[in-house]
């Protein structure tokens, strides 16, 4: 049965992949995908297909593998389950580097320099929360963490309020929401580096995240090297959930479920759910993505606010089910 | 033969200082118990003795080699160590709890080698746990726990064995059986070095007493040196009365 774990997801993601490609307000059939896929000949249904719906079909699974991922790492890291990849501070940091691009109206002159400026802004926050934990344990990096997003949240908060004009306020709005809407291979190329370059440091995390379950210092007496751990997963969710905020904006509770969902998969042990988190995490973000598609322009709903209002409940079921289940 | 040797041992948490100069060696087949009133040390030292604390002063060898020299990885091969009250994080089942224990024969990445696999089984027989290897490790109660824990720090064969208050929280039946394991494991050759607050449980296994008081050393040496009223009257600040009968000291405190 755990066998089945991975190719099964795997499954489940090329059947949403491919309804993916279908989706959109021109809805294509597979036919039509499959020519044009097979055709060089320059066509319409080629030309959105290539140039739109596949690098945000791309976009999805990258985004939705390393929140998945990171928020596996950090639980495992942690031993809390309801830690997730904004812990450190990366998703409030990148949402500030956003808003000041936008806000200095840097995001209307050139069309990277919001995801380049949010990117930035991740990687500085979690620099701040790793210099100010440094000399700290596990709980030192959890209070600078959480200090540092509410220093970046107030950021926020503070250019909206001083917004010049309606619609600045707005178009910050809108991106906190989070989207993959209007999203181009120049954003995958941006943030293809930076999700790799973490989700390879957070690989390395699995062995000693499962030495972790036996708690700091058992783990210590075991050869792991509890520090390393530590940085190269703060390193690993500042690069990869700094690029994918960066692209997409704030989508929450990714991270916070799909680790959920992937450990009960794998007996609970921490290492071995960071695979199926990451691939739960794709498979979350795409299924999310398609249903924004589905439900049409006219409504324009949001992915990170569809993700939102379908993950708390979900969430809320999780807990009062952990509880019962849980000594 | 193996034999793990502090000098000196020297340690300050803030102001206090928690150890003040402590000598002490633990050597191959014999069981050192570490004694002593709350406070007094006991933790500080066997974390110092097993690598994971480094002292302020002092020096620690593992045949004759400084600890720490000694690569974190090849030094779990050789010593094990359990702190008090060891829970699990996650509901893991206990075979792979278990085979934690093993963690630093792993690979970084790919399967275990085939010498240590049959190493879970052999523990889990060891410590009764047969019937109980699928249980999730997080319902297990507090005797099967410690149980579980003492599989997982022997799985390795370690020559040196550190137990922080193995006894802390079990009833006498499974206190006892912990403590005729690691009695076991010493003559068995390992070298077991565990704190113990229950002294008929020190009487009934230990080689050698390490007596503690306030950070400083009160007093060491084979057990029935230690185990003595006057010093014992004075480590704890309290009248006893040792009876030694059968070869076995019991140890009653109060008038």
């Amino acid at each position: 049965m755990r066998r089945l774990v991975l190719p099964l997801l795997t499954l489940a993601i090329l059947a949403l992949a491919a309804a993916s490609l279908l989706a959109g307000p021109v809805w294509l059939s597979p036919a039509t995908v499959a020519a044009a896929l097979a055709d060089p000949q320059p066509s319409l249904a080629r030309l959105l297909i290539v140039e739109v719906r596949l690098p945000r079909l791309v976009l999805s699974l990258m985004v939705g593998a390393i929140l998945g991922l990171a928020g596996a790492v950090l639980q495992g890291l942690l031993r809390n389950p309801l830690a997730e990849p904004g812990l450190l501070g990366a998703s409030s940091g990148a949402s500030l580097g956003a808003v000041i691009a936008i806000y200095y109206g840097f995001a209307a002159s050139a069309g990277l320099a919001t995801p380049i400026f949010a990117l930035v802004g991740a990687l500085v926050a979690v620099g701040i929360a790793f210099a100010l934990s440094r000399t700290g344990g596990t709980l030192s990096l959890i209070l600078a963490g959480v200090a540092v997003s509410t220093l970046a949240s107030a950021g926020v908060s503070l250019a909206l309020n001083l917004a010049p004009n309606p619609f600045a306020a707005y178009e910050i709005v809108t991106w906190l929401m989070g989207s993959l809407a209007d999203r181009s291979w120049d954003h995958v190329t941006l943030a293809a580096p930076f999700i790799a370059l973490g989700a390879t440091l957070l690989a390395f995390t699995a062995r000693g995240l499962d030495a972790l379950t036996l708690g700091e210092r058992q783990a210590e007496s075991l050869g792991v090297d509890v520090s390393r751990l530590r940085l190269l997963a703060l390193i690993g969710t500042a690069a990869g959930v700094g690029a994918a905020t960066a692209v997409t904006g704030a989508v929450g509770f990714v991270g916070l479920i799909a680790p959920h969902l992937a450990r009960p998969l794998v007996g609970h042990r921490p290492g071995a759910a960071l695979a199926p988190a990451a691939l739960i995490g794709a498979a979350l973000v795409l299924a999310a993505d398609v249903a924004t598609k589905i439900a049409g322009p006219a409504l324009d709903l949001k992915l990170g606010v569809l993700i939102a209002v379908v993950g708390a409940p979900f969430f809320l079921w999780l807990v009062l089910r952990v509880r019962q289940v849980a000594p | 033969m193996t034999r793990l040797a502090l000098g000196g041992i020297t340690h300050r948490r803030g102001a206090r200082t928690v150890l003040a100069g402590v000598d002490a060696a633990f050597e191959s087949g014999r069981l050192t118990a570490v004694i002593g009133p709350n406070g007094a040390g006991k933790s500080t030292l066997l974390a110092i003795a097993a690598g994971l604390l480094r002292p302020d002063a002092g020096t620690i060898t593992l045949d004759e080699r400084a600890i720490r020299a000694i690569p974190p990885r090849e030094l779990a091969a050789v010593r094990a160590y359990l702190p008090q009250s060891p829970r699990a994080e996650w509901p893991v089942r206990v075979e792979r709890l278990v085979a934690l224990g093993l963690s630093q024969h792993l690979p970084v990445f790919g399967p275990l080698p085939g010498r240590w696999r049959l190493a879970v089984s052999g523990a889990l027989a060891r410590f009764d746990l047969i019937a109980l290897r699928d249980r999730p490790a997080t319902r297990l109660s507090g005797g099967e726990l410690a149980r579980a824990m003492l599989a997982r720090a022997v799985v390795g064969e370690p020559r040196v064995l550190i137990v922080d208050e193995p006894s802390a929280g079990l009833d006498p039946r499974h206190a006892h059986e912990a403590a005729r394991q690691l009695r076991a494991l010493a003559d068995d050759g390992c070298a077991v070095v565990v704190a113990l607050h229950d002294l008929d449980l020190v009487s009934r296994i230990a080689d050698d007493v390490v007596a503690l008081k306030d950070g400083r050393l009160h007093a060491s040496g084979p057990a029935e040196a230690v185990l003595t009223e006057p010093t014992l009257g004075a480590l704890y600040d309290m009248p006893v009365r040792v009876d030694r009968a059968g070869g076995r000291a019991s140890v009653r405190f109060g008038d």
